[in-house]
């Protein structure tokens, strides 16, 4: 296949082939959407302790004031230790923030999540976060942060803060432990069909022009389509037309409309024959 | 061929017009069918969803597969792709409901996995007390060494320098809290998150789980030590036990686990360290989850029985009692199955 001249990219689809032979193609979840579904569940972990912490200072009273604090050790447990682990062992897989961001915790085998696996991800985090965190946290209190400690709590909670970035799956090491990964979970709706059976073609392009392109080209002319941006429409409408030498008709949408309708028509039955030009660069 | 070219006659242009009108009905009940058992449960779902179901999926799939080789619509191939993902992870992903899990957890998972860590448990055992005899010999030796073991903050007045009355005194009376319970869940809450400790810090091939166990094996020879010193020996064992007997078993099962996952990856042997690691870390995963139980038992034990019981021997025989019944609900089990199993 010929496609270097795409855009080379490092892929994050992965195989992942169903019982029934077919192929998925599950899309891990980036690091950088990763960071913002923690950064979105530690907010509101830290908004729920606080209003937690303020209830209980409102309501306790001398004589309940001990079965309050017994009840918030509690509750601070297993705001720490569960938020992640429960909400993951829920049928969507996923914390808020995963599901706010779109993703969700998937076994790497495509067996069941099991609870085993869920707590050993989460249970790691101990040492990826909290650890380096509360270290840190407990000397600064102290007054006894020095740089060297503060250097070294940096470096440990970097290396693992950073360890997605450097494997190709994005593995957290609870991640690798627990044998899980982190997929985008899209919700997108069924698109409206772009072409339409109403549709009859107003303009005939000669063979040339529809030479120009391949499948790459399409779908992204296909994306120019459906966003409708006006700027993005005329930028490609004029340069399709300067490639295939054609005169400017003053309607750049419909010609769009139209160029994409029959270079999809022709694509497609190339594939009937068992022709599937990639991109432009094959012939 | 060099005629321009154009769609024939009446029929629709290009493939994915055909193919969604033939099938958007099926996918879209699927999704209709998905959304609500992502939002609630599969118990949402009526006999007729539930009938339907499979072969709405298997339908949808299919789908996919034609439209990828035949239809150039990218955005139907997308929602294609992300509908049969999220039908396959409701499908095939689905959970147990939790109390069918909780009850699998205590019947098998959880003692299968600590008889699992049995060569670990016993390893951080022996390390724990080999430490804290090592303490004991130094400090009865020498005294000082007390203070380069326990830090500061911790011995509360425990130390060689405390009058045997003073030490007599910590050991029955620390009550003069109101309510138990604050004790008894810190404790609990504080050591779950050591177990938690050890059980991650295991990743890094073990060693500072290592470190965690002997260390605090030479704090529980260290307190020792200082009472056995004012002939306090046998009442220091018997307000050790009552909890220490499952808090110090629920450490070492902790550590035992950290270790096992540590061993896995830096020894993976004839499997992959990625696979090796993932082994250890679910039966690790499973055992350090229980020490949260036991702990909890633990946390019971010392801030509530502790304070009400006051005999020494009678604080002993509940540790032992609570001991022998986590010995025989873990490693008992085996033996009665193997009998029957005959």
């Amino acid at each position: 296949m010929a496609t270097s001249a795409l855009p080379q990219r490092r892929s994050l689809k992965r195989t992942f082939i169903t019982p029934e032979g077919v192929d998925l193609k599950l899309e891990l979840g980036s690091a950088g959407s990763r960071a913002g579904a923690f950064l979105i569940d530690i907010i509101m972990m830290t908004l729920i302790l606080v209003v937690f912490t303020l209830f209980f200072v409102f309501v306790a009273e001398v004589k309940t004031a001990s079965f309050f604090l017994a009840l918030w050790f509690i509750g601070y447990f297993v705001l720490r230790n569960g938020w992640f682990a429960l909400f993951e062992m829920g049928s969507r897989g996923a914390t808020p923030g995963k599901r706010l961001v779109g993703l969700r915790v998937v076994a790497r085998d495509g067996a069941r999540l099991t609870g085993a696996a869920v707590i050993a991800r989460n249970a790691m985090r101990e040492i990826e976060v909290f650890l380096p965190l509360s270290f840190l946290g407990q000397q600064t209190a102290a007054g006894t942060a020095d740089t060297f400690l503060v250097l070294f709590a940096l470096t440990w909670s970097g290396i693992f803060l950073f360890f997605p970035v450097f494997n190709r799956d994005r593995l957290r090491v609870g991640d690798l432990v627990a044998g899980t990964w982190v997929v985008v979970a899209g919700k997108a709706k069924l698109s409206a069909d772009l072409v339409g059976s109403e549709y009859r073609p107003r303009r005939v392009f000669s063979q040339a022009a529809l030479n120009l392109y391949g499948i790459y080209e399409l779908q992204t002319l296909e994306e120019v389509l459906r966003t409708g941006q006006s700027d993005a429409i005329t930028t490609v409408a004029q340069t399709i037309r300067y490639k295939a030498g054609l005169p400017d008709d003053g309607d750049d949408y419909g010609f769009l409309y139209d160029y994409y309708a029959a270079l999809c028509a022709r694509l497609e039955a190339g594939l009937m024959v068992g022709r599937r030009r990639e991109s432009k660069h094959e012939s | 061929m060099n005629a321009p070219f154009a769609a024939p006659g009446d029929a629709p242009l290009v493939n994915a017009t055909r193919f969604r009108a033939a099938h958007s009905g099926d996918w879209e009940h699927l999704e209709e069918l998905v959304t609500r058992m992502e939002k609630r449960s599969m118990r949402s779902l009526s006999d007729d969803d539930l009938l339907a179901l499979p072969g709405l999926y298997r339908t949808t799939l299919s789908s996919l597969s034609v439209a990828r080789d035949t239809s150039l619509d990218r955005a139907l191939i997308n929602y294609l792709e992300q509908l049969c993902t999220r039908a396959y992870f409701q499908i095939y992903g689905v959970q147990t409901p939790a109390h069918r899990q909780l009850a699998r957890f205590f019947a098998k998972g959880w003692p299968e996995a600590v008889r699992a860590l049995w060569r670990e448990t016993l390893f951080c055992v022996v390390m724990t007390f080999g430490a804290a005899v090592a303490a004991y010999l130094l400090i009865r030796s020498d005294p000082s060494w007390f203070y380069s073991i326990i830090p500061e903050g911790l011995s509360d007045g425990r130390d060689p320098s405390a009058s045997a009355e003073a030490l007599r005194k910590t050991l029955y009376d620390d009550s003069g809290k109101d309510f138990l319970g604050v004790f008894a869940t810190f404790l609990f809450t504080h050591n779950s998150q050591i177990a938690i400790f050890s059980f991650a810090l295991g990743f890094a091939f073990a060693v500072p789980t290592v470190l965690l166990i002997l260390y605090n094996g030479l704090m529980l020879g260290a307190f020792f030590a200082v009472f056995a010193a004012k002939g306090l020996g046998p009442n220091v064992a018997g307000w050790l036990m009552i909890h220490g007997t499952t808090e110090i078993f629920a450490i070492c099962i902790s550590g035992a686990a950290g270790i096992r996952i540590g061993m896995a990856i830096a020894f993976p042997g004839r499997l992959s360290r990625m696979d090796a690691a993932v082994r250890a870390g679910r039966i690790a995963a499973t055992a350090m989850g229980g020490t949260i139980i036991m702990l909890a038992v633990a946390g019971l034990l010392e801030g509530v029985g502790r304070q009400t019981i006051m005999d020494d021997g009678l604080r002993a025989l509940i540790g032992t009692a609570v001991l022998a019944g986590w010995l025989v609900y873990f490693y008992g089990w085996r033996s009665r199955s193997a009998e029957y199993g005959h």
